[in-house]
């Protein structure tokens, strides 16, 4: 019971880290972005390169993976997103999703339709004992990273000038351009973190979920799931939603193998029936 | 460069061309028939979407559902109950309208990002569904064993598509002119006028909520319908029928047509289909990068896909 709990939590962990920046463009900059798991997947090959074909270890391509995923978002904020943020959202879906598709044929064209190979670091195999159970290491791990980043966002957005300039482009653009607030510039800033955070949560899914090409697609829905249950636009509501789903995930699995991926659709469609806009509707952040 | 004009007189000419061409793929195409028949029933599922999409606003990534429903609920009906077609279609659209009415009080609320997961968690539910009930639906072996009887009791389906191809074409011609008949009317300018403000329908009096709700309802239906066309015409249901890839290739094929016109969902199948069958040899790797890129432009261009292109390069004149 313990252990599974905790096993959700770290998968919940994992998605939140990937969901966090899709939380930001879709919430905050209104910007239905399905794309969002293809800079995850730039974010772990470039690390699973870095590690496979040039020796790098863990952290330093952990690092390298937050740096190409943003990168590449910061690019294509420039050359395309830009351009689309007062469009109609079928225009938005349409663009991520051929970005996906060109990611998918791209990625399988460079690096093979496989899975990419990835050995553990020795600091983070095994087990640790943990309040009477034996928790896995790189587990742990995940948990202590999602931990830090919702801190750390936390923290910047509430208690720093960037934070407080985010929050009131999110209230009232039209106002914050008023008062001299770049919202271009910020909203560019916070793309490319969102960005950087997801390549992160790709580089760690290299040990839990695996990467392949087909992954922007594969783990489309459980983002999109954890940000739209969680409330778009905010912080907590996808931490608070992408450990439920991760719970009721792992805990599905365990428990009722049969029913597979049907209870994470079952809790999105009753809670979206319940509360539209999700667990935490944004109010700031 | 001058825009052709054509006189609002002609429109019905140029659409009755439009409808022969296609009939007579039946004589110029004959080994080809299959293919024409399939172009037809993902003309009239991107018509269906275009209702929802298009015309009610409606953002929906989940419309194979209701296809892929049909589809099950008309091989089903011939496996077990009775081979008759028209009963199968006709069953097939009971079965998705109910479905798509009582999904309607789901989708119609909520903001746009709400409607997308909506929509696309019911796709995944349903796929998930027809892959677990393997006694059913048969998996992912997908429905076989599927016998049509003769249409009218008269016309075998024959091996090469033609009785197919004729009963397709009738099928989606009568539906189609269904759909032009509802969007051309108060009710569809209705839809219009939603899609372009809804707060300003409803401060006008119009039930913006009821009238989504119909047109997702009525979408549905279609949607269904075609599906069943395509179970009975190839005589088999794949799961893929229900997934989330085909919902995705359905907005495709629209948006290259153009959304928003009714004759868009045509026009963007007949090249979708054609391209995706001389690419059908190629790494489907590079069919997905090339569409992709597509899509791409498309958006970035902007201006309506192909209906968007003929509409700039044929002038309808206003009628007096």
């Amino acid at each position: 019971m313990g252990i599974v709990l905790f096993d959700g939590v770290a998968y919940g962990m994992l998605l939140f880290l990937i969901a966090v920046g899709l939380s930001i463009t879709l919430g905050l900059m209104n910007f239905v972005n399905l794309a969002h798991g293809a800079f995850a997947m730039a974010g772990g090959y470039a690390a699973a390169v870095a590690m496979n074909r040039y020796g790098w270890s863990f952290f330093p391509a952990l690092a390298l993976s937050f740096v190409v995923a943003a990168l590449v978002g910061g690019l294509l904020e420039l050359l395309l997103y830009r351009r689309l943020y007062r469009s109609h959202p079928l225009d938005q879906v349409l663009l991520s999703i051929g970005l996906v598709f060109v990611s998918i044929a791209s990625f399988t064209y460079f690096f093979g339709p496989s899975m990419q190979p990835f050995t553990l670091p020795p600091l983070l195999t095994g087990q640790v004992a943990l309040a009477g159970m034996e928790v896995g290491r790189y587990r742990l791990f995940l948990v202590v990273c999602g931990v830090v980043v919702l801190g750390g966002l936390l923290l910047l957005l509430n208690k720093t000038r960037f934070g407080a300039m985010v929050r009131a482009a999110v209230d009232n653009q039209r106002v914050a351009r008023g008062t001299g607030i770049p919202v271009q510039r910020l909203f560019f800033a916070t793309f490319v973190l969102g960005c950087g955070l997801a390549g992160l949560g790709g580089a760690l899914s290299l040990g839990m979920l695996g990467l392949e090409p087909t992954f922007p697609l594969k783990y489309l829905v459980l983002f999109l799931i954890v940000v739209c249950v969680g409330g778009a636009g905010t912080v907590v509501g996808p931490f608070v939603a992408a450990l439920v789903v991760g719970v009721v995930d792992v805990a599905g699995k365990y428990y009722l193998p049969e029913a597979g991926a049907f209870l994470i659709y079952v809790f999105m469609v009753v809670t979206l029936l319940l509360r539209p806009h999700g667990l935490i509707p944004r109010k700031g952040l | 460069m001058h825009p052709i004009s054509l006189s609002p007189r002609r429109l019905p000419l140029a659409e009755a061309a439009f409808w022969l061409l296609l009939a007579s793929g039946y004589f110029l195409l004959p080994e080809h028939l299959t293919l024409l028949s399939q172009i037809l029933i993902m003309g009239l599922f991107a018509v269906s979407l275009d209702m929802a999409l298009g015309y009610a606003g409606i953002l929906t990534v989940g419309h194979a559902a209701f296809f892929g429903m049909g589809a099950y609920a008309a091989g089903l009906w011939a496996k077990h109950a009775w081979a008759e077609p028209f009963s199968g279609l006709l069953l097939a659209l009971l079965v998705c309208a109910a479905l798509g009415y009582l999904l309607s009080y789901l989708v119609v609320r909520g903001a746009d990002l709400t409607r997308l997961m909506i929509t696309i968690g019911v796709c995944m539910l349903l796929s998930e569904l027809a892959n677990r009930l393997v006694h059913i639906t048969g998996g992912t072996d997908g429905l076989q064993g599927i016998a049509m009887a003769p249409v009218f009791g008269l016309f075998e389906f024959d091996l090469y598509g033609k009785t197919g191809f004729v009963y397709t074409f009738a099928m989606v011609l009568l539906v189609f002119c269904v759909a032009r008949r509802i969007l051309r009317s108060p009710f569809g300018l209705a839809l219009r006028g939603i899609h372009d403000s809804s707060k300003r329908m409803q401060a006008i009096g119009s039930p913006v909520a009821a009238r989504l709700r119909m047109a997702y309802c009525f979408s549905a239906a279609i949607a269904g319908l075609a599906g069943a066309l395509m179970a009975q015409s190839t005589q088999f249901v794949g799961i893929e029928s229900l997934g989330i890839n085909r919902s995705a290739e359905i907005l495709i094929i629209l948006v290259l047509g153009g959304a928003g016109r009714l004759y868009g969902g045509l026009l963007g199948a007949i090249v979708y289909m054609v391209v995706h069958d001389w690419f059908a040899d190629l790494n489907p790797e590079y069919w997905m990068f090339w569409i992709g890129c597509f899509l791409i432009a498309v958006v970035m261009l902007g201006g309506g896909g192909l209906m968007g292109l003929l509409a700039r390069l044929v002038k309808v004149e206003k009628a007096r």
